[in-house]
């Protein structure tokens, strides 16, 4: 299923939001998630099912003024 | 000592994490420092998560509270969903609001910062703003539900110290009870004490630290900058005057003619 993901599309197999971030080896503890500009808390992940061309933004904490 | 919310802080020096030559050098910076807040930020992970993880270890290793920020956003929307995003990801209902209005000097959209702030002050979140010095917007931002204010005193990263000392004054003297922290455009130390002996509670730093040549020895140099601003504050400085005044009494002078 084609989705932008942090901007860029790519293919993937992966039916909930839970699955894309295994499917693309985020395994990080300090993630948060949305799908077209809405918030998708931790714990909705599994629940969340994708669809084609769903924007997803993956963001983690980098260093800032 | 002032209050945040509901956070009484020692040190009054908060320290921005980005720009330093090297993990370990932002590390011996924040803990010569001594602040107690650092500012963090978020950004799209492309390495798993593993990216972000390793940040935000190196912070929390520190033992400090993070205030993450939105910085970059220049619109209301992009703010507000930043902020959230931020929540779920360093578990604080602080934010450190920025909304650009200005590519070249980044200077706040002030109007789109009211708007943000209202919404997120009513989803909970505890907004620190990043603003100008204009009094009616500061009055906006607190209707609005800030309960600290974040004046900047010159454009962030221009390192030139208070561009407009009088209007930082009367941003004091307008808010006696809202804790006031001088954000963005402290280049040197000297521009820290200044803004301190204004009366200011703090100072939010990060390039004038980050960029110096020992950011480590810089960080304890802000440190001290402020604390002496603050206590010459509390000392009550003297006005400037127009006239010399002898400071060695006249009374009892020799005459020798």
């Amino acid at each position: 299923m084609p989705l932008i993901i942090n901007g860029e599309e790519q293919k993937v197999a992966a039916k909930t939001l839970a699955d894309l971030l295994s499917a693309l080896d985020y395994d990080g503890e300090w993630l948060a998630t949305a799908v077209n500009g809405e918030l998708v808390h931790r714990e909705d992940r599994a629940d969340f099912t994708l669809g084609e061309r769903d924007r997803i933004e993956i963001l983690s904490p980098m260093q800032g003024g | 000592m002032p209050t945040l919310y509901d956070s009484k802080i020692r040190s009054r020096l908060l320290l921005g994490t980005a720009r330093y030559p090297s993990p370990a050098i932002l590390a011996d910076a924040v803990r010569r420092s001594k602040a107690e807040i650092v500012t963090v930020s978020l950004r799209r992970e492309t390495a798993g998560g593993k990216a972000g993880d390793a940040f935000f270890e190196l912070i929390r290793d520190l033992s400090v509270r993070v205030l993450p920020n939105t910085a970059g956003c220049h619109s209301v929307r992009e703010a507000v969903l930043t902020a959230k995003m931020a929540r779920e990801v360093f578990r604080t209902d602080w934010i450190k609001l920025e909304v650009i209005g200005h590519h070249d000097t980044l200077q706040p959209d002030v109007f789109g910062l009211v708007e943000a702030a209202r919404i997120l002050t009513g989803e909970g979140f505890q907004v620190f703003p990043y603003t100008t010095d204009d009094l009616v917007v500061a009055e906006r931002l607190i209707e609005a539900g800030c309960r600290v204010l974040m004046p900047w005193c010159a454009p962030i990263g221009s390192a030139m110290g208070a561009a407009n000392p009088m209007a930082l004054r009367s941003f004091r003297a307008h808010f006696p009870d809202i804790p006031l922290i001088v954000d963005a455009g402290i280049g040197r130390p000297s521009h820290a004490a200044g803004v301190m002996e204004f009366g200011y509670d703090a100072v939010l730093l990060n390039t004038a630290v980050a960029g110096a040549g020992d950011p480590a020895a810089m960080a304890e140099a802000f440190a001290l900058a402020i604390d002496a601003g603050r206590l010459a504050h509390e000392a009550v400085p003297l006005e400037p005057r127009d006239m010399a005044v002898p400071s060695t009494p006249v009374i009892g002078k020799a005459v020798f003619s």
